[in-house]
């Protein structure tokens, strides 16, 4: 019988649809494993944002992947309790995210002081330089904002904090 | 009026509110006034799609009747509806939308915060969920309404303009019916005159800061809460429930 370490490294092969340089285990959205039989598992996996596009993707994928090694009873819930947040990404993932040209998550989402508005930089995921602005607190997904670097002069995306 | 049925008329309330609020804004995709605007004001749209999807969902779980959260969106008639009056207000210029969506934001904003202690899991997760996201909402259109109101001549006018229009449909998101009363008792439903206090404050801080004037005085507009609706509704769902209702089978 499989174990759950099987099909944790299983759905570590699934990359986020929108973001594939990491995996949809390093995101954290999958919440939970249950395996009851040979057959059957069920799952739980929680949304980044509530209307993230890829949630649709990312269900088909593990069951696609699941049905693969032999399960025929799959069941997957969405859960909302506790909240996802960007704590929960691997701190591998976040160097990943900043290789591929998105910063990474800056702060812990205990930390509120962003909210205010008196964040500091975000240092630029190419040229490293902390000498940046941002454009808009909205990107292109749910998930990201709009900086610029201002010695490189390169517009980058920021995985904000939730 | 049993504790279920109360419930699922609670969920599709706040599902309707979502499901009406998103599909206004999503009005602006593609004619946004530039491109960062368009694209932030698209991802609002979605989060609340999003937040209305999963009301939806679960009051079609409540029900047990067999409707969808689709069934429930695209199947209703105007006089079925639940969601607030403001929501459906047309999008005017500018400075309206970022009006209602910031006097919105802040409700949502204390309205989410009550909700997330809610002894109903699935609305506290949905509503811990929705905070986070509020949060960036009420941020970003707090800081558009600061920038339109303490701006040039032409644009405080205008968004002191649409406060004074919108101001008439406020009263209404803090209005508390049988529904509301069972649910409080369970400890599911939110004590809205404590959600009107706090957002009351936040709004009055907001709008001084805003050099904006708050109406006073004015007659507040009632009916969602019994399916009444000024005329903009049915020209919504005329538009959103078209597809649906032309081609009821149709499958994405």
């Amino acid at each position: 019988m499989k174990t759950k370490e099987d099909i944790l490294s299983l759905l570590s092969e699934i990359p986020d649809p929108e973001i594939p340089v990491i995996s949809i285990i390093e995101l954290g959205v999958i919440r939970d494993i249950n395996i009851i039989d040979e057959v059957s598992v069920t799952l739980k996996i929680t949304p980044t944002y509530s209307g993230c596009p890829a949630m649709k993707q990312i269900e088909d994928d593990v069951r696609k992947k699941l049905t693969e090694i032999g399960f025929t009873n799959i069941s997957i819930n969405t859960i909302f309790s506790p909240p996802w947040t960007t704590d929960w990404i691997t701190a591998e993932a976040k160097e990943k995210l900043r290789i591929y040209g998105i910063a990474p998550p800056e702060h812990s989402t205990e930390d509120k002081s962003w909210l205010t508005g008196k964040t500091k930089n975000i240092a630029c995921p190419r040229c490293k330089s902390q000498n940046t602005k941002l454009i808009s607190q909205f990107g292109s997904t749910a998930c990201k904002a709009l900086h610029q670097c201002e010695d490189c002069l390169e517009p980058f995306d920021y995985f904000k904090c939730i | 009026m049993t504790t279920q049925e109360a419930l699922f008329n609670y969920t599709l309330r706040l599902g309707d509110t979502n499901l009406i609020l998103a599909q206004r804004l999503s009005e602006w995709t593609g004619h946004g006034p530039f491109l960062e605007e368009d694209l932030a004001l698209t991802n609002i749209a979605l989060d609340i799609t999003g937040a209305a999807k999963s009301l939806l969902e679960y009051a079609s779980t409540i029900e047990n009747k067999g409707r969808s959260a689709d069934d429930l969106a695209y199947f209703r008639n105007d006089r079925q509806f639940f969601n607030a009056q403001i929501t459906e207000q047309p999008n005017g210029d500018y400075a309206k939308t970022i009006a209602r969506q910031a006097i919105m934001d802040c409700f949502d904003y204390y309205f989410f915060t009550e909700l997330a202690k809610s002894k109903d899991e699935t609305l506290a997760g949905i509503a811990q969920k929705s905070i986070k996201e509020v949060t960036y909402h009420l941020r970003h259109t707090s800081s558009w309404l600061e920038r339109f109101g303490d701006g040039t001549e032409e644009s405080h006018n205008k968004t002191q303009t649409a406060i004074n229009q919108l101001w008439q449909y406020t009263g209404e998101l803090f209005e508390m019916t049988e529904v509301d009363e069972i649910l409080l008792k369970e400890g599911i439903a939110v004590d809205l005159n404590l959600v009107k206090a706090k957002w009351e404050n936040h709004m009055a801080d907001l709008l001084a800061k805003c050099t904006l004037i708050q109406p006073e005085n004015v007659f507040m507009q009632t009916g969602s809460r019994k399916g009444i609706h000024t005329e903009h509704l049915a020209f919504i769902l005329a538009e959103m429930q078209a597809l649906p209702r032309m081609y009821p089978d149709a499958k994405w």
